[in-house]
């Protein structure tokens, strides 16, 4: 059986396969790529770099976009 | 969101502020802005409403800039939960930082000139001193410092929050504003469209009243009908 570790998202606790890249979880949650900003651990992430990143352990992610509001 | 891209385009607005939130992950069926107001046809212009420190608002627009690669932002470090007063010393630390990473800020600020003046001294892009608390739709209170910032400035000024009804938009272009900005007073009015709408005629109003140069204040009386001929 494949090794889980806990992660954060948006902050909801999530399981997830261990040695998973961080453009993998983007492209499985579905989201736009285009249409958000994503940071791990408080660093904003270059959306071109994000297949070079593999998630560890009680990692933060952040994954945002723009709603209506002044 | 469709109601308020009919708003948006009654009020001929040019620019419209977004807010930088959390992506709901669980429910991907929720329409995005974007779906609704093309940012190609109108400036999105992300903001710092909810910051109050420096750090949450640089946070907020270097992520602002991630998705979409804005350089025009607008900075609002609150003070003051009850007034929602800006925080100027946060505020002008903020602008100071920002401008040297290369963003244009417009900035949301107190109505006093000597404040106004130093965020242009630090780089702000626009001066957006507000006429009222947020919110309060009380129009605008101190007409004096508006004007005092408008001769003592050539950045753009915008006036921010506190707008409640088109006519404080008018009052605003008639000190020489080079906009408003709105919310509440449209999104809370009883027949918000037919308000938008209202705040661009009263915008343009005053504009071409502030251009045509107004008669001087007199306290005296004078008849504006000839007397020759009189019966």
């Amino acid at each position: 059986m494949k090794k889980k570790i806990k992660i954060k998202i948006n902050g909801k606790l999530n399981i997830i396969d261990d040695k998973i890249k961080l453009s993998v979880l983007i492209q499985n949650l579905k989201v736009p790529l285009k249409k958000v900003a994503i940071e791990l651990n408080k660093e904003i992430m270059d959306k071109k770099k994000l297949n070079k990143i593999y998630l560890k352990k009680d990692d933060k992610i952040e994954i945002v976009h723009f709603i209506g509001g002044g | 969101m469709r109601e308020c891209a009919k708003a948006i385009k009654l009020s001929g607005a040019d620019i419209v502020t977004v807010a930088v939130r959390r992506v709901n992950i669980t429910d991907k069926k929720k329409p995005l802005l974007m779906d609704f107001i093309d940012p190609k046809k109108i400036t999105y212009l992300p903001n710092t409403a909810g910051c109050f420190n420096s750090d949450e608002a640089l946070r907020t627009l270097r992520l602002a800039r991630e998705i979409g690669g804005w350089k025009l932002v607008k900075l609002e470090v609150l003070g003051d939960k009850k007034n929602l007063f800006p925080e100027m010393i946060e505020t002008l630390k903020s602008t100071e930082i920002l401008t040297r990473e290369g963003f244009k800020v417009m900035v949301y600020c107190n109505d006093d000139p000597l404040m106004a003046k130093r965020l242009e001294n630090v780089g702000a892009a626009a001066i957006m001193p507000l006429a009222a608390p947020i919110g309060s739709g009380l129009g605008i209170q101190n007409k004096v410092n508006i004007g005092i910032i408008r001769n003592q400035t050539r950045l753009p000024l915008i006036i921010d929050a506190g707008l409640g009804q088109a006519s404080d938009a008018t009052i605003a272009m008639e000190l020489g504003c080079d906009g408003v900005l709105v919310n509440t007073a449209i999104a809370k009015a009883k027949k918000p469209f037919e308000m938008a709408e209202a705040f661009k005629n009263a915008v343009v109003a005053g504009r071409q009243s502030f251009l045509s140069g107004r008669i001087e204040k007199k306290l005296l009386g004078s008849a504006s009908s000839p007397r020759k001929g009189i019966i």
